[in-house]
């Protein structure tokens, strides 16, 4: 597709449910407790279990991926800013990733996002480019 | 107990050497809701796996328990895109450390390299450590 600056990506919303963190835990080799103990997470100050910030950031590579047909990822990068609560029952959470197209430039596309979970802003200033 | 500021510039040991693979890819991606097929690019995030092992090394040494870490920011810059068949290793440096309202927070660079050396990706982690409550 043809990456053009100031074009408005469509937001994409992804399920996170506890099934979802402990499939990603394995995956990633990240066994935190604070991602699937409650008594953990709570022992440590958290409102309750979280998301790990790297599965948020996994999202946020799969909306860039689907954008943009799976275009060469240069940078990425994000602050976690507020946590993503998973609660222990079968709807969980979403997570919603948008973005604009800021620049075109030199080969590369940078895309500002936007990425919320419920009405709250989970990263700040997430940034990707990509090679276009 | 704080994290010591002399950690600083400290450059830990290599991970060991970790092959990707495609089931490993697929895997990764599966547990993010992709279908992977062979061929298709690594998700961006799948340096993680290499950075991850090196961190908990780090903790480790340092003694500092991986429930009161909670993740601060994550970058990725790369030189180039994995493939499966690369054969790579993380190398872990303390970039920096601070205490803010007595948590330490960490900054960390791993140096993702192949197996000839060269550089495939760098990523860089800041790392909240969240101090006990006090009694």
């Amino acid at each position: 597709m043809t990456l053009e600056a100031g074009a408005e990506l469509a937001p994409k919303t992804y399920p996170v449910t506890r099934a979802s963190l402990v499939r990603y835990a394995g995956a990633s080799g990240d066994f935190n407790p604070i991602h699937w103990s409650d008594r953990v997470a709570t022992a440590v100050g958290l409102p309750g279990v979280i998301a790990h910030g790297m599965f948020t950031m996994a999202l946020v590579a799969r909306a860039v991926s689907e954008w943009t047909d799976g275009a060469e990822v240069v940078d990425l990068g994000a602050k976690f800013t507020n946590p993503v609560v998973v609660p222990d029952d079968d709807e969980g959470t979403t997570v919603t990733v948008s973005g604009t197209v800021k620049s075109v430039e030199g080969g590369l596309a940078t895309i500002a996002l936007t990425v919320v979970s419920g009405d709250q802003k989970v990263l700040g200033m997430p940034k990707v480019s990509v090679r276009v | 107990m704080a994290v010591d500021g002399s950690l600083v510039g400290r450059v830990f040991p290599p991970t060991r050497p970790y092959r990707v693979t495609d089931e490993k890819v697929r895997e990764f991606a599966a547990a993010t809701g992709v279908g992977w097929e062979s061929g298709d690019p690594v998700p961006a995030t799948f340096p993680i796996v290499l950075a991850f092992d090196a961190m908990n090394a780090f903790l480790d040494e340092v003694e500092v328990e991986l429930s009161r870490i909670v993740h601060g920011e994550q970058k990725f810059s790369y030189t180039r895109p994995i493939a499966p068949g690369d054969v790579l290793t993380a190398t872990l440096s303390v970039a920096s450390v601070r205490q803010i309202g007595g948590n330490d927070i960490i900054g960390t660079v791993s140096e993702i390299t192949d197996d000839s050396g060269a550089v495939v990706c760098t990523t860089s982690a800041t790392l909240v450590h969240r101090a006990a409550e006090v009694a």
